[in-house]
């Protein structure tokens, strides 16, 4: 392993002083009363910082890994530490409204405006009206939307605009935590790559704590720093985009991520073929 | 065609009374469903263990006809009255609104609270995700996004139960709740269709009317039209005000004249209205209730003043089983009325309407027949017909043992059929009301009942407790009192009850006026 595959254990070891952004420590969640889980004895370490992507087959646990984090999804057993401080026993909505959150369902309120669904948590954390209107366009600039859709209904945008406002919403507490399911999925190719690096940029730019997940691994190569490949409830593997391309020792994982090196081969062959 | 013409006229007289009381009565009854189903729509949308009891108890009402549900309420109030009268010293009235509005109540619930849970429950999934994940507390979430998303569907059940609560409503006349139903039921007795249809016609469109006014609200709300939703609300509003402030107003004044479901009530109710508005009193009818309901009313002051029979009270709300003389019946009977509940015998109008046996006046003539004692020796080779009740009554019973009755055959008949039948000689015999109108028309003669075995009806003028010495009362109706034969009764219901040159109550309540040569 080289020395960035080892982010997470580093910060979960307790160096460099500051806590990583989110502890699980053996949380498990089965849906049928314990025959079958959905996440098992799960260990996970995100530095802050980070921009980390969990990907992996439907059914492996990604998803349930991640509302498990803000809560959206109670786990039986096991502790979730958020900057050091365990949340388990804080009510779960003053949890959510520290965390961003966005999925491929995007879920934008239809009766309300777009600047009211962007203002909806900071009015929940009770903001007042110059100081939400100041954010609103604060984060219309951010995600490159148009100061005049500020009081369109979502019914009225594209589903590229949608999903800006949708992670205008979450970005507009302020957090430094993101979660993302799926975020750009339902989106076309083109709009996906350009929203997926705009993204990137916003998660740089702000220092921002990202767990993103994906089915797509192209994506989680070229966005995250970290990758975490699950399979039935565990963690099959881990380590940066880089490395587990050149050497994952578990066949399952190998085969995931050297589909983007395979796919990129055929298109460079495809190129080559036709001068 | 002026027949018509006053009939209709007739009809708008009343309207803003009928009118007024069935808004305020639809109105309460929506506002108290809202209010009722709201909290259960709610408890029923967060808690699935709820949510199946409380959609099957709603369902379960609306199986009831809406009928049966409000006569339901009667004995039932009652059975609490007299309990809070025992335990508090204080009853309330189990009559009119009250009943009405529980029922109506009721009956509102289920589009409400079904059309409340199917709207959240139906919400997409995403979208309370996302509710969720922005931290909001169940509360918020409830108030901020589900219920406002699941308002077009709330109101679709709102629009709804309105719909249904002013039709059922028609409904509270009998249990002596004045509302639009009085055409209807005062309508199908008298047989005027022009009532009916009047009474129909007028529920329907005020159906519509505040339909259309929630639809505008609810226009309003989905498209967050503030002005939509204030002229609507507005609207609403100004319209309950406008049929409630009368009403408020009309409580305290005036005297209240009660009749039971039949023409000769009606025309003796419009007579004592006719009288006392000639003393210069305001008159308020409540007409078409039911018998033992007219009475109670009366006993709670709700009627002024009514008119009932003599064996009514004896039998049904006395329980007495034995046939006293006639004077002494009437001491007997004044005298618990007094003592029991403090109701006033004003006095008998001079006629009878009682169970009596009625024969064609040339067959009778024929053979020699005037009493039931010349009958008791013809009867076996004679056919008698009796409508659905009579030959389960105890009259039959006494006259079968104290004449030693037999006849040939015995028939039931629907009652205008019976008339029919004797007509035709298809029976030789009925069973009718001796008051009845039809007596003449048929020319049929009642025999006489010398040995006294059949109960007297004698038609009663009733005071109640608050009026039992009401001075105007008593001078507008002691004229009444003797005034009235039964072949002016006979007449007087004729007139409202024939097909061909008809009458309203009102007129043959003129006509006796005169006839009997009242002031």
């Amino acid at each position: 392993m080289d020395s960035a595959d080892r982010t997470g254990t580093q910060a979960a070891a307790g160096k460099g002083g500051m806590p990583p952004a989110i502890e699980l420590r053996e949380v498990s969640k089965s849906f049928d009363g314990g025959s079958r889980f959905a996440v098992r004895s799960m260990n996970l370490v995100v530095p802050a910082g980070t921009f980390v992507a969990i990907v992996g087959g439907s059914g492996s646990g990604k998803t349930t890994t991640l509302k498990i984090i803000n809560r959206l999804i109670e786990p039986e057993q096991g502790e979730i530490l958020i900057d050091g401080e365990s949340v388990g026993s804080m009510p779960a909505y003053l949890l959510r409204r520290r965390i961003g959150y966005v999925f491929q369902g995007i879920g934008l309120f239809p009766h309300m405006s777009v600047a009211e669904n962007i203002a909806i948590t900071p009015r929940l954390l009770g903001w007042d009206a110059p100081a939400l209107q100041r954010r609103v366009v604060e984060l219309m600039e951010l995600v490159d939307l148009p100061r005049e859709f500020a009081l369109r209904l979502p019914s009225m945008l594209s589903g590229g605009q949608r999903q800006r406002v949708g992670v205008a919403r979450a970005l507009a507490a302020g957090p430094s935590l993101m979660l993302m399911d799926e975020p750009f999925g339902a989106l076309d190719p083109v709009t996906r790559d350009a929203l997926g690096s705009e993204y990137r940029l916003l998660h740089q730019r702000m220092g921002l704590t990202t767990v993103m997940v994906t089915h797509d691994v192209l994506e989680a190569v070229l966005l995250a720093d970290h990758i975490v490949i699950m399979r039935e409830g565990s963690i099959l593997a881990q380590g940066t985009p880089r490395s587990l391309m050149q050497e994952a020792d578990d066949p399952h994982a190998r085969a995931l991520m050297d589909m983007p090196r395979r796919q990129a081969l055929r298109v460079n062959a495809l190129l080559d073929a036709h001068p | 065609m002026r027949i018509m013409d006053e009939r209709v006229a007739a009809a708008w007289r009343v309207l803003p009374d009928y009118l007024g009381q069935h808004v305020l009565l639809s109105a309460a009854a929506l506002g108290l469903g809202l209010l009722i189903s709201l909290p259960l729509t709610i408890a029923a949308i967060r808690s699935e263990r709820l949510r199946w009891p409380v959609l099957t108890f709603a369902s379960l009402i609306q199986t009831i006809p809406a009928l049966a549900l409000l006569a339901l309420f009667y004995p039932l109030l009652l059975a609490i009255s007299a309990l809070s009268q025992r335990i508090f010293g204080q009853g309330f009235s189990a009559l009119g609104f009250l009943p009405s509005l529980l029922a109506l109540t009721l009956y509102s619930m289920l589009p409400i609270i079904r059309n409340g849970v199917t709207g959240v429950l139906s919400l997409d999934r995403s979208i309370i995700e996302a509710a969720r994940g922005v931290g909001m507390t169940d509360r918020q979430r409830l108030l901020r996004i589900e219920l406002p998303l699941a308002a077009p569907m709330l109101m679709a059940g709102v629009r709804t139960a309105t719909v249904w609560v002013i039709g059922a409503a028609t409904l509270s006349t009998p249990v002596g709740q004045t509302s639009l139903g009085n055409y209807i039921f005062s309508g199908l007795q008298l047989e005027n269709w022009v009532f009916v249809l009047f009474g129909c016609v007028a529920a329907a469109a005020l159906a519509l009317v505040s339909d259309q006014l929630l639809a505008l609200v609810e226009a309003g709300a989905v498209r967050r039209s503030r002005a939509r939703v204030l002229v609507g609300v507005g609207m609403l509003l100004a319209g309950i005000a406008w049929a409630g402030i009368p009403q408020l107003q009309r409580e305290s004044t005036g005297y209240v004249v009660g009749a039971k479901s039949f023409s000769e009530q009606y025309v003796l109710a419009a007579l004592m209205s006719q009288r006392i508005e000639e003393s210069g009193a305001v008159v308020t009818r409540r007409t078409g209730l039911g018998s033992a309901i007219a009475f109670r009313a009366l006993l709670n002051d709700e009627l002024d003043v009514y008119v009932d029979y003599s064996g009514t009270v004896w039998a049904n709300f006395m329980g007495r089983r034995d046939v006293p003389s006639r004077p002494q019946l009437l001491q007997e009977l004044s005298r618990w009325l007094q003592r029991e509940h403090g109701v006033q015998v004003l006095g008998s109008l001079g006629f009878e309407n009682a169970y009596a046996l009625a024969m064609r006046r040339d067959q009778a003539q024929a053979l020699g027949i005037r009493t039931i004692e010349d009958l008791a020796m013809h009867a076996p080779s004679l056919k008698i017909g009796g409508d659905f009740e009579f030959f389960g009554r105890p009259e039959w019973q006494a006259l079968r043992q104290g004449y030693g009755l037999r006849f040939e055959r015995q028939r039931q008949y629907q009652s205008t059929f019976m008339y029919k039948a004797v007509a035709s000689g298809d029976v030789d015999v009925i069973s009718a009301f001796s008051s009845d109108g039809r007596i003449l028309a048929e020319d049929l003669l009642v025999l006489e009942d010398p040995r006294g075995v059949i109960l007297p009806y004698d038609a009663l003028i009733l005071l109640a407790p608050r009026r039992a010495e009401d001075p105007l009362l008593r001078r507008a109706l002691l004229p009444l009192v003797e005034a009235i034969d039964v072949e002016q009764m006979r007449q007087a219901n004729l007139m409202v009850d024939r097909d061909l040159d008809k009458r309203s109550p009102a007129q043959a309540a003129h006509w006796l006026a005169q006839e009997a040569g009242l002031p």
